[in-house]
């Protein structure tokens, strides 16, 4: 029993440390998404032009090395400037290209809620319909059988 | 019997806002129409406007320090913008090698611009073809909309006073079509017009 135990926390422990591992060293396809062509702007995976060409070498290569995901940021950040990432940074003013859509969506579902909500309240403070003329009434049931048959 | 066909207030408000957001687009638009037109140096010579070559500060990849063409008032300058992947270069390297160590001795410098490059890449380039011209380093391409760069190779022609001279050369100096326009531009840059 305790052999058996000790055999699936192995297991378990086994395919933690793979998906750790998965996650600390991304894909040379993974961070060919991540940074755009100098020339083309397009995302390296998208180019085929010969610098993007270049690039995608030297991450495969960084990543033979053993260099993380963000050093291989770091060392291409250095050549080609912070516009080389395909996404902006979630600091200082460049935070603001996450925030603001974010905050337009935001005032978008309460500006839609508000004017729903305002649409059922005047329809409840409505007065209910005037009821209808006897005479009306009856005329109205007599063409409504005649039209049933 | 009908209901109140005024919109309600917060109705209001949000078309308000709507109105506002459109009116707000739609300027953004104009302005951009209007002023947000960016020319290069390039456009404005082909146009025959006197332009000054526009500044630039960069990091040298021939040795330390920095290096633009305002720092070099006074010379003749033929500024080359290049890359190590681009294939043209290599061919006008030997040209551009060759007219800088003709011209020299006459105030001529031949400034190359590295762009969109890798560092290392650039120095491997410029020891295997033997440059000895000094080249800065502009791997953000923050040089190419001023100067209005299509392409690499491109080639500028700038007096001793700043200006620039004779026309934009893109592609390489050396092919048939390009020849005559780049040893033109090197005779205005060094005022030898006669």
């Amino acid at each position: 029993m305790a052999a058996r135990v000790v055999l699936v926390a192995a297991v378990v422990l086994a395919s933690f440390a793979a998906t750790v591992s998965a996650v600390a060293a991304p894909s040379p396809s993974d961070l060919e998404a991540e940074f755009v062509c100098p020339t083309c702007k397009t995302t390296l995976d998208q180019s085929d032009s010969p610098i993007a060409r270049r690039m995608k070498q030297v991450i495969r290569n960084s990543l033979a090395e053993g260099k993380t995901e963000a050093q291989i940021r770091d060392q291409l950040v250095a050549q080609f400037g912070p516009a080389v990432v395909a996404e902006p940074p979630k600091k200082g003013f460049d935070l603001l290209a996450w925030l603001v859509p974010l905050g337009i969506l935001a005032a978008g579902a309460v500006g839609v809620g508000a004017i729903a909500w305002g649409w059922r309240r005047r329809r409840a403070d409505e007065p209910p319909p005037a009821p209808l003329d006897p005479a009306l009434e009856r005329r109205l049931d007599a063409e409504l059988e005649r039209f049933d048959g | 019997m009908s209901s109140d066909p005024r919109p309600g207030r917060v109705q209001r408000v949000a078309q308000l806002a709507a109105l506002i957001g459109v009116a707000a687009l739609l300027g953004l638009l104009i302005w951009k129409v209007a002023f947000g037109r960016t020319t290069g140096a390039a456009d404005e010579l082909a146009e025959g406007k006197l332009v000054h070559a526009p500044a630039f500060t960069l990091d040298r990849l021939d040795r330390d320090g920095q290096l633009g063409v305002g720092d070099l008032k006074g010379k003749a300058v033929v500024v080359n913008f290049w890359a190590s992947w681009c294939v043209p270069c290599r061919d006008e390297a030997p040209v551009l090698q060759k007219t800088y160590e003709r011209y020299r001795d006459q105030g001529l410098v031949v400034l190359g611009v590295d762009v969109n490059d890798f560092r290392q890449d650039a120095r491997r380039f410029m020891k295997r073809y033997g440059l000895t011209y000094p080249v800065v380093y502009d791997g953000k391409g923050s040089t190419v909309g001023k100067w209005g760069v299509r392409g690499f190779p491109e080639t500028f022609f700038v007096d001793r006073t700043g200006k620039l001279v004779g026309e934009r050369i893109e592609g390489a100096v050396d092919i048939e079509r390009n020849r005559d326009a780049f040893q033109r531009g090197v005779a205005l840059a060094l005022g030898n017009t006669s």
